[in-house]
């Protein structure tokens, strides 16, 4: 089979390398890339662990090839904080809101809920609801999940500009 | 789960595609959106040397008002369609159908021409294209033609495209003002198909139903028309009596079999159950406009 020449901007970088027409576009994020914050959680389209933006809509990247992805933009978890230590105000209502415990489908569900809040404000718990439903989470049953995404709306809402907070050094254990 | 090895081309139209079809015969297969081929490569369920993908096909993605019809082009995402303001005020049902379809990260990558050519039972759309009275422009080496939901779907994963031959368009026509529809459906998750889905489609003139258009999802080997309720309703008032022997009327048009999702007997009561809020739905909606 002969290989593919594709070139995928991911996070603002373009990206371009030899692959074989199957690689998966979260392989392609992973391992050309070099992106791990993106999981490969069920590999079956029912988690969402895997969840990217292509082109500015939220998908599940284990069920894209990576050449259905050439030309286009990725964004990925690594895209949405600015520098390090710089998360965005989704990001960070995930932290204060514990949105996360053992945090394997935290990426991908912060990804949808960026998607969600850039597509529409002023949500009610059921469409909240209704988005993520393609995301699974084990731990949580979902009421933190849903509390950081209703926390990250009012965040947005407040200021154009996103709230930028340094992440305090990790003490003790 | 890597897919087995294949080659893969994105042509830029629509003709190439069907040239490269030709060329590579049954070895060949047409990649759309990829949300429910990939799994089955995925799963290795089937193996296609193959690939043609019409990502780069810019002309096929579209959703326009005709004369008198909806045009939707086959390449159009679910999720373009579910948030079509003209599908939300003139085909309800179709908002209800893909506001269910699978999740909404699968809708975001999903086409609707995927959707209805794949020829899964458990897909929602044919069904909803079924009662709406949908018919389908399907492109091939000798031509175009026009092929009506009714005489599309003729076994699982079988339908009317002979190899060779694309789907570009579907065209939904228009209902005249009193009418309404709804779809739905019953499923235990998103990640699961539906055990039962059902699309009504009413148009009713003071009370009484001119014409209905029933069709049922995941209920035998392929989307099915209720036409037996459709005529029995027709000319009748919608009342209590009349909805529960046409929700027994789409149930005898069921030909389900015993699985995971329920027994035989389960399936068709949820599917007595749907139908009968289904219809009542559409009335509604009907009764509004």
């Amino acid at each position: 089979m002969s290989n593919l020449k594709v070139s995928i901007t991911v996070n603002g970088e373009r990206k371009e390398a030899e692959i074989e027409p199957r690689m998966l576009l979260v392989h392609f994020i992973r391992e050309v890339a070099g992106l791990t914050g993106t999981h490969v959680g069920c590999d079956t389209t029912n988690c969402g662990a895997c969840t990217v933006l292509l082109d500015g809509r939220a998908v599940k990247s284990c069920t894209v090839l990576a050449a259905q992805a050439n030309g286009k933009k990725v964004t990925t978890i690594e895209g949405l904080s600015k520098g390090e230590n710089k998360l965005h105000p989704v990001q960070k209502a995930f932290v204060d809101k514990h949105g996360l415990q053992c945090g394997f489908c935290t990426s991908g569900m912060i990804m949808t809920s960026f998607w969600l809040l850039n597509k529409k404000r002023k949500l009610s718990e059921e469409e909240i609801r209704e988005a993520i439903s393609g995301n699974l989470c084990r731990c949580t049953g979902y009421e933190s999940i849903v509390d950081s995404i209703q926390e990250a709306e009012r965040r947005m809402d407040e200021s154009e500009e996103y709230i930028e907070e340094e992440i305090p050094a990790r003490r003790g254990r | 789960m890597m897919p087995p090895a294949f080659e893969y081309m994105a042509p830029t139209d629509v003709d190439e595609a069907i040239d490269l079809l030709n060329r590579y015969g049954d070895d060949a297969k047409i990649l759309a959106g990829g949300q429910s081929l990939l799994p089955l490569l995925k799963s290795r369920i089937t193996s296609i040397p193959y690939l043609i993908s019409l990502s780069e096909v810019k002309d096929i993605s579209y959703i326009t008002d005709g004369k008198n019809s909806l045009k939707i082009g086959a390449m159009t995402l679910d999720a373009d369609l579910e948030y079509s303001p003209t599908v939300r005020k003139n085909f309800p049902i179709l908002s209800d159908a893909l506001g269910q379809l699978a999740d909404p990260l699968v809708r975001n990558m999903g086409t609707v021409g995927g959707n209805l050519s794949h020829g899964d039972p458990s897909n929602d759309l044919p069904s909803v294209m079924l009662a709406l009275d949908a018919t389908f422009k399907i492109r091939g080496k000798s031509g175009e033609r026009e092929v009506h939901s009714r005489d599309f779907y003729m076994d699982t994963f079988v339908t009317a495209l002979e190899h060779g031959e694309i789907l570009t368009e579907i065209s939904v026509p228009y209902w005249p003002a009193a009418s309404g529809g709804a779809y739905v459906k019953f499923r235990k998750g998103t990640w699961n198909f539906s055990v039962a889905g059902v699309a009504v489609q009413l148009q009713l003139d003071n009370e009484i139903v001119k014409k209905a258009g029933i069709a049922i999802t995941s209920m035998g080997p392929t989307a099915l028309k209720a036409s037996e309720a459709e005529n029995y309703l027709k000319g009748k008032k919608l009342t209590a009596e009349n909805v529960r022997h046409a929700a027994e009327l789409v149930v005898a048009a069921s030909q389900p079999s015993s699985d995971s999702y329920g027994s035989v007997e389960y399936k068709k009561e949820i599917l007595r159950r749907i139908s009968v809020q289904a219809i009542k739905k559409a009335q509604t909606r009907a009764e509004v406009k």
